[in-house]
């Protein structure tokens, strides 16, 4: 069990922004995210794409600004906890006892939701008898590639995902790569190195096809796929891997008591408290009149909630509103003065 | 202005008018007409505002640029005829345009 001053569910722009806030003001965090990184949406939807509106900066990318705000935070040694998603949040004396997929227990009195519009996931087939095989025959994300050696591996998709398994499959399997239209938008070299492995023929490309059926009973046997003009193949495969990339879901969030309003927490302007004393939402997850999601209008809530938080982890303690410009308590805690 | 058609998988349908300018997305969500989620708020990020275009008003909707087709690539059950409706911008030339949704979003 960890104890901490506040645990921040996400670490988009606003919950690492949320670290500083809380940083400045003595209080340590803890960030936990379903992701393998920091970043959110930023790193995994945008990481090239230029933004134009966070103040002070005229442009930078979704991943520069992530390296940016890592920069920021780096004084306060914050501790992030990858690849898991909260899955329980209880209330015992007036703190937050909270449980993670991966077993990971938490302990504090502030809770910061800053989980944009959900933890990300893997966009599943959409079949319904690919439940069954999932993570038996069927894998959305690869992490013992020996799995597949020897093995007939049908490989969906049009991004990098797709075309860097395909080659790199294609060495030890028997590889067919499937899309649904004939334009990859994967990196054009590896594409072509994959139509000189299809000419010599070390692996399929099936295009314009898409998924129709999954036969066996017990264990995968084969795919049925389908074009536009309705011819259907049969394909013997042992494996799928399907990389349709990643998907936004609230999962457990909507479980934990707190009002939902079309997929985001309403909170109060003031401090950005929901429901729940002691559960906070910031970022585009919360919702209130006049809301933008924008990442701006969450640095501002990551600056009021850091307050409240203040109060209640430090119940004994008068809060002081300081400037980082002339608080030498700030500049401590930023290292820029040794104590 | 525009009077849109949104059609359900179950054949539901309701029409709606929606201001030129915006999108067949927004028209769809300020007007509680359920099967599109937008996500991501219409940044061609998530394809959870997929539909499918009848065919007689495909040509009309506008060119669809890679991003998109890279997004709709994602969707579930993509279509020749698919579209993100974040991405089809209201006209007086969309008067009557109709769009299915698919089962489900994602």
């Amino acid at each position: 069990m960890t104890n901490t001053d506040v645990i921040i569910i996400g670490a988009g722009p606003v919950g690492l922004f949320a670290v500083h806030q809380l940083g400045i003001k003595g209080l340590k965090a803890e960030v936990i995210d379903n992701l393998d990184r920091a970043g959110g949406q930023c790193i995994e939807l945008y990481p090239d794409k230029p933004i134009y509106d966070i103040p002070g900066i005229p442009k930078c990318t979704g991943k520069e600004l992530t390296d940016l705000l890592l920069e920021q935070i780096k004084p306060f040694k914050t501790k992030f906890h990858f690849n898991q998603r909260v899955e329980e949040i209880k209330e015992e004396n007036n703190t937050w006892v909270l449980k993670t997929n991966k077993g990971k227990e938490f302990k504090s009195p502030n809770i910061i939701i800053a989980a944009g519009v959900g933890s990300f996931e893997p966009r599943k087939l959409p079949l319904k008898e690919s439940e069954k095989f999932e993570g038996k025959s069927i894998f959305y994300s690869i992490s013992d590639k020996s799995l597949f050696k020897d093995k007939k591996v049908s490989i969906f998709g049009g991004g990098d995902s797709a075309l860097d398994w395909a080659l790199e499959l294609s060495k030890t399997s028997k590889v067919t790569l499937i899309h649904r239209r004939d334009q990859f938008r994967g990196a054009p070299h590896t594409f072509s190195e994959i139509q000189k492995l299809e000419k010599k023929g070390q692996l399929a490309i099936k295009t314009p096809y898409q998924l129709t059926s999954i036969n066996g009973d017990k264990k995968l046997e084969s795919i049925d796929i389908k074009n536009e003009k309705g011819e259907t193949i049969k394909i013997e495969t042992d494996y799928i891997l399907s990389f349709f990339g990643l998907l936004m879901k609230l999962g457990p969030i909507v479980d934990w008591g707190l009002n939902i309003d079309n997929k985001t927490i309403p909170v109060n302007t003031e401090n950005f408290q929901t429901n729940k004393k002691g559960i906070f939402a910031i970022g585009d997850i919360c919702n209130y009149p006049g809301k933008l999601k924008l990442i701006l209008s969450g640095f501002h809530e990551s600056a009021l909630v850091s307050v409240e938080c203040f109060k209640r982890a430090r119940p004994n303690e008068k809060y002081r509103f300081q400037f980082t410009t002339a608080s030498k308590e700030i500049h401590e805690r930023l290292g820029i003065l040794k104590k | 202005m525009a009077k849109i058609t949104y059609i359900d998988c179950l054949g539901n349908q309701k029409t709606v008018d929606v201001k030129d300018g915006l999108s067949v997305m927004e028209g769809a969500l300020q007007n509680d007409v359920p099967g599109i989620d937008a996500d991501c708020g219409g940044s061609m990020a998530c394809a959870t505002c997929h539909v499918y275009v009848k065919d007689e008003w495909f040509n009309k909707t506008g060119k669809i640029i890679d991003a998109e087709q890279d997004m709709i690539d994602m969707a579930h059950q993509p279509k020749k005829n698919s579209r993100l409706s974040c991405q089809i911008i209201v006209s007086k030339d969309l008067e009557g345009l109709i769009v299915t949704t698919p089962e489900k979003q994602s």
